[in-house]
């Protein structure tokens, strides 16, 4: 299992590296959000709440699409062509989740330079932990991606994919904190599992590790984590994918 | 080398794609797999290469059980789909060379068994080309070589030599028939050419509407002085002529 994940990992890797101008493309759009919109934001909040945002939403929008790649493979037949080989299912979803989390890293660490560049300042115990955190977010909404891709109508995964991530990154707060908002729309970020994420990003930003807001943050993104996972095994699991 | 009995599979909606199969291959014959559009012969292959479930029904295939033990039984079959499975921006050489690892295979063995098989089925010098840049007979070659690294027992080959040219079919059928003479490999496989079926198969199953019509040689088949193409034609209403056509 561990062999065959590493194989197609690796094979993953090599294959996003080649798409050269998509990763440049990928790593260009966030910054935009810093450098144009950062500022704004500056004269209202700090770099400390925008930067983790920032990263959320990165972190949504990359990984919640991700099952895009697989209907590519799905198409052309070599899903099924790795599915004839003995590889162990959860390597086959495991492969190609490490991948994205390699990407949301470099992604990431790419954001986070830039931002100090502007005026972030940040622990980098408090940054370390934000990332681990956010790996674990953004893996698990890859293998949640691959299941709806594998299970949806390939021609409608990605206007509902696309869609269903842009109310996901409003409730989170990921412009403005979601103190800002009105009652009953503050209480429906509740419901979003990535308000809980941003919040715990916030504060270990900030360096207070070990308040209320960052165990609430852990809990949920390690309950999504099972979910998810349990549920993209499931699917690839399935003889039908 | 394969026991099938009762197979069936109903897809969602109803339609019932393969009704109670029984049947079985013998280790080391080469079976041909003959029925008209739909009939049923990619699900029965899908479902006995662990790809589909069963409805019902249970199988023996290379020694395993289909239903119990899917990864033994993939450690040991080879198959080629109909639409093939090559990617299209990625390199074959690096591609078959993953195929071989996946299959248990060390680095510097599936090194040898990629540049073997690529020189078996004449795509030596290809390994840095990117699927999408083949013609179509090459990339049907491409199909075959990702169920060979293995050596596999048993091969499935969903019309293997559709789209190809009549020296790569010859071709072909050559190493199909050498496989079997120095491996021992048992192949199953499905076609529309009337004269593939004559001149490669030890025997033949005639499947139509999902359920076996027929079994025997091609010369049993023949018996009575009809042609192949007349006996699919009294077992199915259909021609098979008609069917290479399609
Ligand atoms: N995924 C699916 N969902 C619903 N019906 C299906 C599915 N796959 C196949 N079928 C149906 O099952 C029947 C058998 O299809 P199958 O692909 O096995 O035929 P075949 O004998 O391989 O035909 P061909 O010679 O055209 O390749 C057909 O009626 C087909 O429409
Ligand atoms: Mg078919």
């Amino acid at each position: 299992m561990v062999r065959d994940t590493w194989l197609l990992f690796r094979h993953n890797l090599r294959a996003t590296l080649r798409q050269k101008a998509g990763l440049i493309f990928g790593a260009i759009q966030p910054l935009f959000f810093l450098v144009l919109f950062g500022p704004i934001f500056a004269t209202i909040g700090s770099w400390e709440t925008l930067v983790p945002g920032l990263i959320i939403q990165l972190g949504l929008m990359s990984t919640g699409m991700a099952g895009f790649g697989v209907v590519f493979e799905k198409r052309s037949g070599a899903l099924e062509r790795l599915r004839v080989t003995p590889a162990s299912r959860l390597a086959l979803l495991l492969g190609r989740v490490l991948t994205n989390a390699v990407q949301l890293i470099l992604q990431v660490v790419l954001l986070v330079a830039v931002g100090y560049a502007l005026g972030l300042r940040a622990p980098v115990a408090g940054l370390l932990a934000g990332l681990a955190l956010v790996v674990v977010l953004g893996a698990s909404l890859a293998a949640l991606s691959y299941a709806i891709a594998l299970t949806m109508n390939e021609q409608l995964f990605a206007p509902v994919m696309g869609t269903a991530v842009i109310p996901l990154v409003l409730l989170s707060g990921a412009f403005l904190p979601m103190s800002m908002a009105p009652g009953w729309l503050d209480a429906l970020s509740y419901v979003s599992p990535f308000r809980h994420v941003l919040e715990a990003l916030r504060e270990l930003f900030g360096g207070h590790y070990f308040t209320g807001t960052v165990v609430a943050g852990v809990a949920v993104t390690v309950v999504f984590a099972v979910i998810s996972l349990t549920v993209g095994t499931r699917v690839f699991n399935r003889a039908s994918a | 080398m394969i026991n099938a009995t009762g197979l069936s599979k109903t897809f969602k909606g109803g339609d019932v794609a393969v009704k109670n199969v029984t049947m079985s291959v013998r280790p080391g014959e080469i079976v041909g797999f003959l029925g008209p559009n739909g009939a049923g012969k990619t699900t029965t292959m899908r479902m006995l290469t662990t790809l589909l479930r069963p409805t019902s029904g249970t199988a023996t295939v290379a020694g395993h059980d289909l239903l119990g033990d899917p990864a033994r039984v993939r450690r040991h079959i080879g198959y080629v789909s109909q639409s093939g499975g090559v990617s299209p921006s990625v390199p074959l050489g690096e591609e078959l060379h993953l195929q071989a690892m996946l299959y248990g295979l060390s680095r510097a063995e599936a090194s040898a068994r990629t540049a073997e098989v690529l020189a078996m089925l004449d795509l030596t010098g290809m390994e840095s080309r990117p699927g999408g840049t083949l013609s179509g007979g090459q990339r049907r070659r491409v199909d075959i070589a990702f169920a060979l690294p293995h050596r596999p027992a048993l091969l499935f080959l969903d019309e293997p030599t559709t789209g190809l040219d009549p020296q790569s079919r010859a071709n072909l059928w050559d190493h199909i028939r050498r496989l079997r003479a120095e491996d021992g490999v048992t192949v199953f496989l499905t076609t529309h050419y009337l004269d593939e079926a004559d001149a490669l198969c030890d025997r033949l199953l005639i499947i139509d509407h999902g359920e076996i019509v027929a079994t025997g040689s091609p010369a049993e088949l023949k018996a009575g002085g009809r042609t192949l193409d007349q006996a699919f034609l009294d077992l199915t209403g259909r021609s098979l002529r008609e069917e290479a056509a399609l």
